[in-house]
């Protein structure tokens, strides 16, 4: 793999929660690796600490009751031994972030412009005609049709497609390296969500970044990331390119939430869906030692989990967690909750 | 004769202004639409939010006051409060919300919340109705503990089927189901579009399906009526609306589900920035001067799309050809 377009590298994160007096792991050992050009997606189901990930990397927890460990080397630097006022130099700068809910990111008070200003006053020295030329440059950027009017408006006066644009607009103002966007599209209608999508793409290749995408929905994941890594529990189960976590999956988990998924060809009134026995277990109650996702096939014999799991290689750049994957068969089952 | 007709269907919503406080306009939520369920099928209506699409769930269910139009319940019209009660249709029509914390009271038992709808309309003793209950929760797969539970103690999927078990208790002929999983996670959104079927086999309910999700939609409904800025733009089979889609906003709307299959990805945003290029030059033609659609026409025994003349005649001369 080529070192020198690495942007980010994580190496052994886990994050810890302090709940009644104790901690527990809400992200354990992860490695990934984000590079120059490329969109990695994160995917998974909500609490399974995707999104801890990422607020992670940026530092945006309460020191006094998370416990981080592990390191996260961006541009030479771990971001997880900064302080807080180097990493302020960071965020907005060097880092972008995107965050789901455009409406309570956004400011109501102030005008699109001001907002995207913050930004650069915060992080350049641009004078306020600098400012106002590339805040209108940054709306068109984002493909809003009238940047001018847009730029005089409130939030409230813009509709949800165009609130995560200006977010997007507010992420890239100055050239972020790695923009990590968490859920960017949740809550927007899918042909609108198709258009931030494109947005997200063409600034990507424009500015040569890095991004992060953190989502659940796997059509989002097929059609924009390059590299996919399925997070379960905490732990990334099963990493690759997006050919090769689509077109050939591995692990159990990855396989069951993709034949879970609404297929076309069903009958409407007979077929039903795949079901994943079980629930995801509360982070209090989750198993500490070996394969998490073991309870959920209880078919499967124990004797095919390995007591620490971990990532096996099976093709270049392909990863899987747990030698599981190996024996692992569907079973039709009987939908019980338990 | 269906068990519910829906006849140009119209609720609009005042906009008051001025000193007087008159009514100056008013907004179009959902503008003169119709549309049939039978018994026992589930019907998929879809639209962009905003479309108006829940309020003609709501107005279904009588949760909204119609403006104009009818809805027919066995050749029924009932519209009209005093009807609805001499027709049991509040007991036989029910509704499940797309947000199951806010649509549960959190202050009441699950037993309690599952015997409102029970304790409006059937007389039963107190230990009758918690057979009742019991069994109700049953059909969704809970475990009887459950009923002295809370809504908080449960997961998101969980309380989902308990308010599937609060509509499903009068044994209603109708449920509308408004946006009932796209709260939820994947895994948990496959049980219970699952409880949903099976409920319908075991019951012969019939769901209106009111949803933005294509895919699910395709998943559960046989006829599918697709919505936008009030009124229908394309209404069909499950078949017509995704294999022959004729409205430039189905198509629009089609071609943006994003799609699991990596290995079509290039191909299909193709297509797709192919298709939002013609909408962009194309879309006026396909509405009127007020921008909204056409009425609708039919184009096959199943197939009725909100075209314009001049493309209908295209349409046809173009089948001509084919054949």
């Amino acid at each position: 793999m080529d070192e020198e377009n690495t942007l980010l590298e994580l190496n052994n994160v886990s994050t810890a929660f302090k709940i009644e007096g104790q901690y527990y792991n809400a992200v354990s050992h992860v490695d990934l690796k984000v590079k120059k050009d490329e969109i990695l997606a994160i995917v998974g189901e909500s609490g399974c600490g995707k999104s801890t990930l990422a607020t992670t990397v940026v530092g945006l927890h309460d020191m006094k009751t998370t416990k981080i460990s592990g390191e996260a080397f961006f541009e030479g630097q771990d971001l997880l031994k900064m302080s807080d006022s180097q990493l302020n130099d960071v965020r907005g700068a060097k880092i972008g972030m995107i965050f789901q809910d455009p409406l309570s990111a956004l400011n109501p008070l102030k005008k699109i412009e001001d907002q995207i200003s913050e930004v650069l006053d915060y992080h350049t020295k641009m004078s306020t005609e600098e400012k106002h030329n590339r805040a209108l440059q940054l709306l068109e950027q984002v493909g809003i049709d009238e940047p001018k009017r847009t730029a005089r408006q409130f939030p409230h006066e813009l509709s949800g497609g165009m609130r995560q644009r200006v977010i997007i607009a507010i992420a890239i103002a100055c050239k972020p390296d790695l923009i990590i966007a968490d859920e960017p599209t949740t809550a927007l209608d899918v042909t609108i969500q198709a258009q931030i999508l494109d947005v997200l793409r063409d600034i990507q290749k424009e500015n040569h970044a890095g991004i992060i995408l953190i989502t659940h929905d796997l059509g989002v994941v097929a059609e924009t990331a390059d590299e996919v890594a399925v997070m379960y529990a905490g732990e990334v189960v099963e990493c690759g390119t997006t050919e090769q976590v689509f077109g050939d999956p591995r692990h159990p988990y990855t396989r069951s939430l993709l034949r879970s998924m609404p297929q076309g060809d069903m009958d409407v009134l007979n077929d039903d869906l795949y079901v994943i026995q079980g629930s995801v277990p509360s982070i209090e109650k989750m198993p500490q030692a070996g394969d998490k996702f073991a309870p959920r096939i209880p078919w499967i014999p124990a004797s095919a989990h390995e007591k620490e799991p971990t990532m096996h290689e099976i093709s270049a750049g392909h990863e899987v967690r747990c030698t599981c994957y190996k024996d692992f068969y569907f079973k039709s089952l009987e939908v019980k909750d338990v | 004769m269906s068990l519910i007709e829906i006849r140009d269907l119209t609720v609009h919503y005042p906009i008051r202004s001025g000193f007087w406080n008159r009514v100056t306009d008013v907004v179009r939520a959902v503008d003169g639409i119709s549309f049939d369920i039978e018994a026992g099928e589930t019907y998929g209506l879809v639209g962009e939010s905003g479309s108006g699409k829940s309020t003609t769930g709501k107005s279904v269910v009588g949760l909204e006051q119609i403006t104009s139009g009818l809805i027919k319940y066995n050749g029924v019209d009932i519209t009209k409060k005093s009807t609805r009660k001499k027709h049991n249709y509040n007991q036989n029509v029910q509704m499940i919300f797309q947000d199951s914390l806010s649509s549960l009271n959190p202050r009441k038992r699950v037993l309690d919340i599952i015997a409102e709808p029970l304790r409006n309309f059937q007389k039963l003793s107190a230990e009758d109705e918690k057979i009742r209950v019991l069994q109700l929760l049953e059909t969704v797969g809970l475990s009887p503990d459950s009923l002295y539970k809370y809504p908080h103690q449960f997961s998101g999927g969980q309380r989902q089927r308990i308010g599937i078990a609060r509509a499903v208790a009068t044994n209603p002929q109708l449920i509308v189901a408004d946006e009932p999983v796209s709260a939820l996670d994947l895994s948990v959104q496959a049980q219970v579009l699952n409880f949903m079927k099976k409920i319908q086999r075991e019951f012969g309910i019939s769901y209106l399906f009111i949803s933005h999700d294509l895919g699910v939609v395709r998943h559960m409904c046989q006829n599918i009526a697709i919505m936008n800025k009030g009124r229908l733009v394309e209404v069909g089979t499950r078949e017509d609306i995704y294999d022959d889609p004729l409205h430039i906003y189905t198509k629009r709307l089609l071609a943006a589900i994003p799609e699991v299959d990596v290995s079509k990805r290039d191909e299909r945003m193709e297509n797709r920035l192919k298709i939002e290029k013609v909408y962009q030059e194309k879309a006026k033609q396909y509405y009127d001067e007020d921008g909204l659609a056409y009425p609708l026409v039919q184009v096959s025994p199943t197939h009725f799309a909100a075209l314009p003349q001049d493309k209908l005649a295209e349409l046809t001369g173009q089948k001509r050809r084919d054949t």
